[in-house]
């Protein structure tokens, strides 16, 4: 290398000259457009660009020019070094780029494998039907009240005014535990929570009770020794059975969809006074004929059992607290279980008990 | 109850044209739900005809059976040839003709057609082919004079008939009768109702046999009436027995079906005593404890001292309200006939029937309570029919013991169906539905007063009279109002979180599953309970489904391994299942007895802490089980077993979704295996456990080797949940990372070597994780090495070489003093 010489003729340096930077940067151009992969570009770029490159080393021969020849000098091979740094840039690219899509291409894999590593879980219909429930009320500002199931007799029947002869109370229906006298069951029905809630709290009370109840049926396609129930109660000023049917107007709609309303018909309920029956037209057929006639789940009636309701009965509301001058309430009840089998085509209530996963995966989380 | 249409019609004018399935909807509307409706003789089709058997020749056939071969009048021309095989006719006698391309019940089709060597030009019936009963004996033969040939059977026989069912309320007992049923249907159709319990004659009270009424609490009516001379193999007159039949009861005798018919047309059951067979005075008394009575079905019973009994000298002869005595029965030589019209106390007949168990016509109507003024009514109107078709007379007057109670007047506000209903019903709209019902009704001011009709027990309070309008006026008329916006404060803690262990656990690839919660003795026993154990201490039910689990669980897993063996046996047995619900955990020693509160108050407090105390604890438990893989192998690789350790995390994972931590300690507890078993702890406070069940447990409940299981105290964890959680204040200083490699004695828990290490560490340590854990040779025997990798950070600073070095130290060495640990390098 030289050092400094203000006597050099600078047109005399044979790397500086014109013909010399433009030959060594049309070959550098020229080796970059041949690199075939990222590899041999690697290479070129080391000797076309690196610090041992032939224009490199030119351009530390600049610092040897005499004053006045370093600028065009230092253009020359400013631009020189410039074009052959563009050519590499674009060139980089266009094989980075090639690279990557070979390396995609290679990569692909068959996305129809399947992939069951991690198991499916699931909830029971049962709860899931219980807190979409709740949470039709709990949007309307009622409050979800539980109770015990294993429960007073008191509460069960004698606060409900099912008196001591009603034939409910006895073993061919309920599942007393032992010793007899001492006065607990199973709890038939949610409706001790309607009791419990009353006792508990100071109106206006809306509560809306799921939960599990238990009778002495044997278990079969229809019927099962433990069910589960939800109730409602609602105690505030003016109740009437307008409100009541007014409620499960909105319940039904909740949960069938636009348009699906209730019917009352006259039943008896200890409870309640006057008492109905609901009835809910039917979802699927909406009771419209010719459809009704052919309808496998309301079977023709265009409408569906759904469970039972009323004024909560005053004789209920003395033995509960509650001041029957000042209060009026209405109570409802329905079958969760008998709901989810007609609501999801369940068509027998043994798969609702035995935990075969089989029947309990399809719901999800969500029904 | 059954209600044949044409019987009904007879009390009301219906019109023509109303159709079954309208009217049935119409009472449904009222309260009468429709069970059924039956179109009996609807399956008879083509011409059923009167024939008169003019002759008939015996033909002994090769099979030994003889036919008769009939010259048969069907009052179309020509007498038609007819092979029967029944042998219980003469010539002269009126049979009923299917005649050819008619079809019988059952889709029996007739044709002539070749039989026994003739042309069969179609078939003589028995009772049993036209669908009218059992009776296969031999043919039908209608009375003489009861029609003529070529009458139309059908018609004769009053084969065609509608018949509802409906499904009776406990408070309309009056509906348990045609009577009943018939007022509803006039009052559906806005048309006269003539009560035939009105216009029908009553016993004139007078002489008669003896009655004593020493229980009037038990009987507080009792009419008796005597009917003599009476020939008991009369026969029931065909359209009582069809009637009676199509009201689903069998016919028996003509004093029976006389019974019966009454009970049905009025709702008042009836007993007939074989007067002759009486001895002394009838008492009605309560039993004597041990006393007997032998039932008309041929039972001896022993009574208890609260059943009503109908007695006479020789003791009991029947079981009040509920069935006759065998030693007074009526049989086929009967000639007097004493006839029993009585009124007894509803709970009394309910309680005998039940303890008994002898549910019948008669205790179904009296324990629904019946209308106390039908007796004298209906008990001559048995005797009229009685002697009608048996001959006898009647006795001019009867015993008719006890005295009407005159009904109470309620008295209600006459705002008060429009308040309760939330239809607006003026108090003339009110009074009028009264009437409609029966009751005695009129405004006076700003009341109602009503005084209810006999028929109705039923009504009593202001509300039953508020339902009686409501029906009439129309349930279809409530309107649909939402009541008033309310205040609720959505979801509890522990309800909200009930749902997040759920999702959670579900998400996590667990099926929840919903088992009974019964439990046999040999289940606890399979869990390998031992005798101390807590959870042998179960409630035991009275009456169970199964004599095999009596007992509630106390714990859910039994349950669930059932349900994990099930599904394996089912071909899923690679599973995860979980379950949230109820243990019933009573104290040990003696559980005190609920009080018996009254209902005319609300219990005190203290009432309602003594009502408590009688129940078990109930704790929300959270049970898991895994079986088989967790992940199964594949086309990524190898499988992973399930281990004790998922069911650890799957403990740790709930109680984050609770956000709170658990802490493990080794724990030897049934049903897991000794040596791999976790309590799961926060602080002191024992959540549950997990890890690998026992291996005898696995083989008693049919599991996969090596299946695992957990159990929490959910109550107890949500407690230990925290209201609201605290944000956290992290440094954004660099992190400093130190491994360490620490060889520690075999049985030194994991847990706590890292506690020492968090301890000595200081609090520059961020976080420490076991990143290997080491056993083998390079160690040396019952010697495991552990390594954590330590992270410090400081809040205010980057942590100086130094710093670090001396915390990393301090944290080795207090494990070190702790557990003899030694450092690796």
């Amino acid at each position: 290398m030289s050092g400094p010489n203000t006597d050099y003729d600078p047109v005399e340096v044979t790397p500086l000259r014109v013909e010399e930077v433009a030959e060594r940067r049309d070959e550098a151009i020229a080796a970059v457009e041949a690199a075939a992969d990222l590899d041999e570009l690697k290479a070129v770029r080391l000797a076309h660009s690196g610090d041992r490159s032939p224009l490199s080393l030119a351009n530390r021969e600049i610092g040897a020019l005499p004053p006045q020849a370093r600028k065009s000098a230092g253009q020359r091979v400013g631009q020189a070094r410039g074009a052959v740094n563009e050519v590499l840039k674009r060139r980089t690219g266009e094989l980075e780029a090639e690279h990557e899509q070979r390396m995609l291409l290679e990569e692909t894999v068959d996305v129809t494998l399947p992939y069951d590593r991690d198991p499916q879980g699931a909830r029971h219909p049962l709860t899931t039907l219980q807190e979409r429930i709740s949470d039709v009320f709990v949007a309307m500002g009622w409050e979800v009240a539980d109770g015990p199931e294993v429960e007073a007799e008191w509460l069960n029947f004698d606060a409900l005014n099912i008196g001591p002869d009603h034939p409910a109370r006895t073993m061919q229906d309920t599942m007393f535990l032992e010793p007899l006298d001492a006065g607990v069951v199973l709890r038939t029905h949610t409706s001790p929570v309607q009791a419990r809630s009353m006792l508990s709290r100071t109106p206006p009370i809306y509560v809306i009770c799921p939960g599990r109840t238990y009778r002495t049926d044997e278990l079969d396609a229809t019927h099962t020794p433990v069910f589960h129930q939800v109730e409602g109660l609602a105690i505030d000023r003016g109740l009437s059975m307008g409100h009541l049917k007014g409620t499960l107007d909105h319940f039904a709609a909740a949960m069938f969809g636009e348009g699906i309303m209730t019917r009352f018909r006259p039943a008896y309920f200890p409870f309640t006074e006057p008492s109905a029956e609901v009835d809910l037209v039917c979802f699927v057929c909406r009771g419209v004929v010719p459809d009704v006639h052919d309808c496998r789940t309301c079977r023709g009636e265009g409408w569906i059992e759904w469970g039972g309701c009323g004024v909560v009965n005053p004789r209920v509301l003395r033995a509960c607290g509650v001041d029957s001058h000042t209060y009026s309430g209405f109570a409802f009840g329905m079958g969760i279980d008998r709901t989810l089998m007609f609501r999801h085509g369940v068509e027998d209530m043994r798969d609702m008990v035995e935990g075969d996963v089989r029947f309990t995966l399809p719901f999800g989380v969500e029904l | 109850m059954r209600v044949p249409v044409s019987w009904l019609r007879e009390y009301v004018d219906l019109p023509a044209k109303v159709s079954v399935t309208e009217l049935a909807n119409r009472l449904t509307m009222l309260g009468l739900k429709l069970e059924a409706l039956e179109f009996p003789g609807s399956d008879v089709e083509g011409r059923l005809v009167v024939g008169q058997v003019l002759d008939f020749a015996a033909e002994e056939q090769s099979n030994g059976k003889t036919v008769r071969w009939c010259r048969v009048d069907t009052g179309d021309g020509e007498p038609r040839g007819i092979v029967c095989g029944a042998g219980n006719f003469a010539a002269g006698d009126l049979v009923v003709v299917a005649l050819p391309d008619a079809v019988l019940p059952g889709g029996f089709e007739i044709a002539a057609r070749k039989t026994y060597g003739h042309m069969s030009d179609g078939m003589i019936c028995s009772a049993r082919e036209l669908g009218l009963g059992d009776d296969h004996a031999g043919i039908l033969v209608l009375g003489a004079g009861e029609a003529a040939s070529g009458d139309d059977a059908a018609e004769v026989l009053q084969l065609r008939d509608q018949v509802i069912e409906f499904e009776i309320n406990p408070d309309r007992a009056y509906a348990l009768s045609l009577r009943g049923v018939a007022r509803e249907a006039a009052t559906a159709y806005n048309l006269g109702f003539d009560d035939p319990a009105l216009s029908l004659p009553a016993v004139d009270a007078g002489e008669g046999y003896s009655i004593q009424v020493e229980d009037r609490q038990g009987c507080d009516r009792f009419t008796a009436l005597e009917v003599t001379g009476f020939n008991a193999t009369a026969l029931t007159p065909r359209w009582l027995v069809r009637r009676i039949q199509l009201a689903g009861m069998r016919p028996i005798s003509l004093s029976v079906d006389v019974t019966n018919y009454v009970m049905l047309e009025l709702g008042q059951p009836i007993h007939g005593y074989d007067s002759a067979k009486l001895r002394g005075p009838i008492v009605v008394r309560r039993a004597s404890a041990g006393e007997k009575l032998t039932t008309l079905d041929g039972v001896s019973r022993v009574l208890d001292s609260e059943d009503l009994l109908i007695t006479d000298d020789s003791g009991p002869i029947g079981l009040a309200g509920v069935m006759g005595g065998e030693s007074t029965e009526m049989s086929a030589t009967t000639t007097e006939v004493l006839i029993e019209a009585a009124h007894f106390d509803p709970a009394t007949i309910a309680r005998s029937a039940r303890r008994h168990k002898l549910p019948s016509e008669a205790s179904k109507r009296f324990e629904r309570g019946i209308d106390p003024t039908l007796g004298p009514v209906a008990a001559l109107r048995v005797a009229e029919l009685l002697t009608a078709y048996g001959g006898g007379t009647v006795a001019k007057t009867g015993s008719v013991v006890g005295e009407l109670r005159s009904r109470e007047e309620i008295t209600i506000s006459a705002d008060l169906p429009s308040r309760v209903s939330g239809i607006g019903i003026d108090a003339g709209t009110a009074v009028t539905a009264l009437r409609t019902v029966g009751c005695e009704a009129e405004l006076v001011g700003e009341q109602i007063n009503a005084t209810p009709p006999a028929w109705r027990p039923d009504i009593t309070d202001p509300y039953d009279v508020v339902e009686e309008v409501t029906r009439i006026v129309g349930y279809d008329q409530v309107p649909s109002i939402l009541p008033p916006a309310t205040v609720g404060r959505g979801l509890s803690k522990r309800q909200r979180l009930r749902r997040r262990v759920g999702l959670m656990l579900a998400s996590r690839g667990f099926v929840e599953a919903l088992n009974f919660p019964f439990l046999g003795e040999s289940d606890l026993s399979a869990l390998q309970l031992h005798h101390g154990d807590p959870r042998r201490i179960a409630m035991r039910l009275a009456n169970p489904l199964s004599d095999l689990e009596p007992l509630l669980r106390t714990t859910l897993l039994p349950g669930l391994l059932k349900a994990l063996a099930r599904n394996a046996g089912r071909g899923k047995p690679d599973l995860g299942l979980f379950e949230l619900g109820a243990v019933f955990l009573p104290p040990a020693g003696e559980r005190p007895k609920a009080p018996k509160l009254g209902v005319d108050r609300r219990p005190s407090d203290d009432e309602l802490k003594e009502l408590e105390a009688a129940l078990p604890d109930q704790p929300l438990h959270l049970g898991i089980v895994m079986a088989g893989h967790r992940g199964p192998p594949g086309w990524w690789g190898s499988g992973r077993g399930t281990s004790w350790a998922d069911a650890v995390e799957a403990c740790r994972v709930v109680a984050r979704t609770v956000g709170v931590e658990l802490e493990a300690a080794s724990a030897r507890i049934a049903p897991w295996h000794p040596g791999r078993c976790a309590q799961l702890l926060i602080g002191d406070v024992i959540i549950g456990h997990a890890g690998e069940l026992h291996p005898r447990v696995c083989q008693q409940f049919g599991l996969t080797p090596r299946s695992v299981a957990a159990e929490l105290d959910l109550d107890v964890l949500i407690a230990q949940a925290s209201d609201i959680v605290r944000a956290p204040t992290f440094s954004t200083y660099p992190v400093a990372k130190e491994d360490v490699a620490l060889a520690v004695d075999m049985d030194v828990p994991a847990a706590e070597v890292e506690a020492a290490l968090r301890d000595g560490a200081g609090e520059l340590l961020e976080s420490v994780r076991l990143f290997d854990m080491y056993v083998g040779q390079q160690v040396g025997a019952g010697k495991k090495s552990l390594g954590y990798s330590l992270r410090f950070r400081a809040r205010d600073r980057t942590l100086t070489e130094t710093e670090i070095r001396a915390a990393r130290e301090a944290a080795v060495e207090v494990a070190v003093s702790r557990h003899g640990a030694a450092l690796r390098s």
